[in-house]
């Protein structure tokens, strides 16, 4: 029935259901998967994850909001050949030596199946993604200046990040399979916890989660902490030898759960109002 | 077949097509759903749904179209099964009871029995309002209410119609609410750039070109820089009825104030309707006549119009004298006036579009293309006012 290879998570990296129904139906159909979500909820790691469990690598185009769609096949660096034309001692007549391939293209020609994450496509300019379809779809692309047809001989595997900056093309979205990643419920983040600290005393496990989904719950905070937030705080407290966190009591290390000033602020107001003193 | 859950998805505003509907039937095929209705709606929902604003919608769709299928699905509780087979035998009603019975509508039916489901939990037989066997209630198998709705049991335990019927997606719609950043990003859209101004940008590609058809020897070609372009009024009715509207008013206020892709931007301020002037100011004073303003501001300046569009007729074909208006047009006419001298101009309306209908409302939205004030509505209505080609 199927060849593919189904995807059930990896050992550092924990899935659900949905998640792998949506990259099995990607891998299957041979579509990129868009995956969104709040900032910490995982979705750079599932690149690698995938990566892992196939196995293949991983090509990684961080987008900015300067990329465009052509920097991802290839750069034609004239600059670097007119200056040798007139300064350098590099054969100039070889147009090859000139043309960089950038993330997309080395997955395109890389002859063996790729995993390719474009990150946080959001951040580059609105017509970025509409620029993509092509070669998304066929996984090929020519090279202008030299006349060179390429052609993925397996298709890449890609995965696409969003952090909802800005509204994809409808275009581009249908091409996509779509995943949503929740924000982790306090039993699934237990495991996070489990797999990311392994052996981390019980007591200290339900404290900190007590602790973090309280600060989460909180209003009128600004930037909610998010899972990475919540695995780096039980590392320093690891480091720093605490054993228990007292809830009604000012959190320690409070800078690796809050990053705004506001929030610091609204956190001790919070606690000084409900404990009636201020430190 | 999946084909009608597809037009009920496309009935709730889920945007899926023949594109979707093909990579689901593929999916189907590979066996990615495991022959179990959980897998399908994982499988479905990756494929159909492309944005988590459509989540909910989709949840929806799927609870009610599968609803009563979830007992043909494999994975059947089985002692709500054993239940639904040794159905009581339905008792004999008058015909003033059936008369009585009959009057609910299919519309009202299928109403009750969302409430319903969503209530009960535990088996019921007899009786006239839980969903059961062999009762009067519109709802069960082998009752009495010639109304009523035959249905299957729900599969117990965690089943996908359950999943969709949490609707744990509801706060990402997209057609409710409208936060600070949410409407930042709309405006975005509003944006067009031109090249504009002194020649003060290195135009790397025109350098290379140059210097390579000037055999090498350097000239440097610069060019002006981009710069936006668009212009935009934004109009905002404010006091009396637009009182509850004050928090995404002033919303849509500071994300407009912080848009700095535009060329311009001018706030004024109205009551009710736009008369002789409008109001630099929430305090209505230093009037701004309409004449002058139509006079300073080109036909290529976006107006936006932001109101409920609701007063009293008199108030939109009449012409009170609110502060300094000018006597003798009537608010209608002013209305006319801007919308014949500006080439895009919208009215954003805080209100839903099922209170529009027979009101001054529905007149201004005869003269400007309204809008709801909502994400999608803003989207829409940006949309019209980007749009290239003149509609008159």
């Amino acid at each position: 029935m199927s060849t593919f290879l189904r995807f059930r998570g990896t050992e550092r990296y924990l899935t659900n259901e949905a998640l792998e129904a949506s990259v099995n139906s990607a891998l299957a159909l041979e579509r990129p998967l868009l995956v969104r979500g709040e900032p910490g909820t995982g979705k750079t790691l599932l690149a690698e994850a995938i990566a892992e469990a196939l196995p293949a690598r991983l090509i990684s185009w961080n987008v900015k909001s300067t990329t465009r769609a052509q920097d991802g096949l290839y750069v034609y660096d004239t600059v670097q050949r007119l200056y040798d034309s007139r300064f350098g001692d590099g054969d100039i007549r070889d147009i090859r030596r000139y043309i960089k391939l950038g993330p997309l293209g080395q997955a395109i020609s890389a002859g063996e199946r790729t995993v390719l994450l474009i990150d946080e496509i959001d951040k580059a300019d609105l017509e970025f993604p509409n620029d993509l379809l092509h070669e998304l779809d066929r996984m090929h692309f020519s090279i202008t200046e030299t006349g060179d047809d390429i052609t993925a001989k397996q298709r890449p595997m890609v995965i696409i990040t969003s952090n909802n900056e800005k509204e994809l093309p409808d275009a581009f979205l249908r091409r996509c399979v779509f995943h949503f990643i929740d924000f982790p419920d306090r039993e699934f983040m237990k495991r996070v916890v489990e797999v990311h600290h392994p052996g981390l005393d019980d007591g200290l496990v339900e404290q900190t989660l007590q602790a973090f989904f309280d600060l989460r719950n909180m209003r009128g905070l600004r930037k909610r902490p998010s899972t990475s937030e919540l695995i780096d705080w039980i590392a320093v407290l690891k480091k720093a030898g605490v054993g228990s966190v007292k809830l009604d009591q000012a959190l320690p290390f409070l800078g690796t759960l809050l990053k705004k000033e506001q929030d610091v602020v609204a956190y001790a107001d919070r606690l000084s109002g409900g404990r009636k003193y201020r430190s | 077949m999946f084909i009608d859950f597809i037009y009920d998805l496309r009935r709730n505003k889920v945007p899926v097509g023949l594109q979707e509907a093909v990579a689901l039937a593929r999916a189907l095929a590979l066996g990615l759903h495991e022959s179990s209705l959980e897998g399908f709606y994982f499988v479905a929902r990756s494929i159909l749904v492309h944005r988590e604003s459509h989540l909910d919608a989709f949840d929806v769709a799927f609870a009610a179209h599968f609803r009563g299928i979830a007992i043909e699905a494999k994975k059947i509780h089985a002692e709500i099964l054993e239940w639904l087979r040794n159905a009581r035998p339905g008792q004999e009603l008058t015909e003033e009871e059936r008369a009585l019975l009959k009057a609910l509508d299919l519309e009202e039916v299928e109403r009750l029995l969302e409430e319903r489901l969503r209530d009960q939990k535990e088996r019921h037989d007899g009786g006239n309002r839980w969903i059961g066997t062999g009762g009067t209630s519109p709802f069960g198998r082998a009752g009495a209410n010639p109304g009523g709705v035959r249905l299957g049991a729900s599969s117990g335990g965690r089943s996908a119609v359950k999943t969709a019927d949490a609707r744990a997606y509801q706060g990402y719609r997209s057609d409710l609410v409208l936060d600070l950043r949410q409407i930042e990003l709309a405006l975005r859209k509003l944006r067009a750039f031109s090249r504009e101004g002194t020649f003060d940008e290195l135009d790397l590609e025109g350098t290379i070109d140059r210097t390579a058809q000037n055999g090498g020897e350097l000239e440097v070609v610069t060019r002006p820089p981009r710069r936006p372009n668009t212009r935009v009024i934004l109009m905002m009715d404010v006091g009396g009825s637009m009182d509850p509207y004050a928090q995404t008013m002033s919303q849509l206020f500071s994300a407009a104030k912080r848009s700095t892709h535009w060329k311009e931007l001018r706030i004024y301020y109205f009551h009710n309707c736009v008369y002789g002037a409008v109001y630099p100011t929430e305090e209505f004073r230093d009037p701004v006549k309409i004449t002058d303003l139509v006079a300073d501001c080109g036909p290529h300046y976006k107006l936006v119009l932001v109101g409920d569009a609701l007063m009293a007729p008199w108030e939109l074909l009449g012409a009170p004298s609110y502060g300094e208006s000018e006597k003798g047009a009537a608010g209608v006419a002013w209305l006319l006036y801007l919308r014949e001298h500006f080439e895009r101009s919208v009215w954003l309306n805080p209100e839903p579009p099922s209170v529009w209908a027979g009101s001054t409302v529905e007149t201004i939205g005869g003269i400007f293309p309204m809008f709801e004030l909502t994400l999608d509505g803003l989207s829409e209505a940006i949309g019209e006012l980007m749009r290239g080609s003149l509609r008159r």
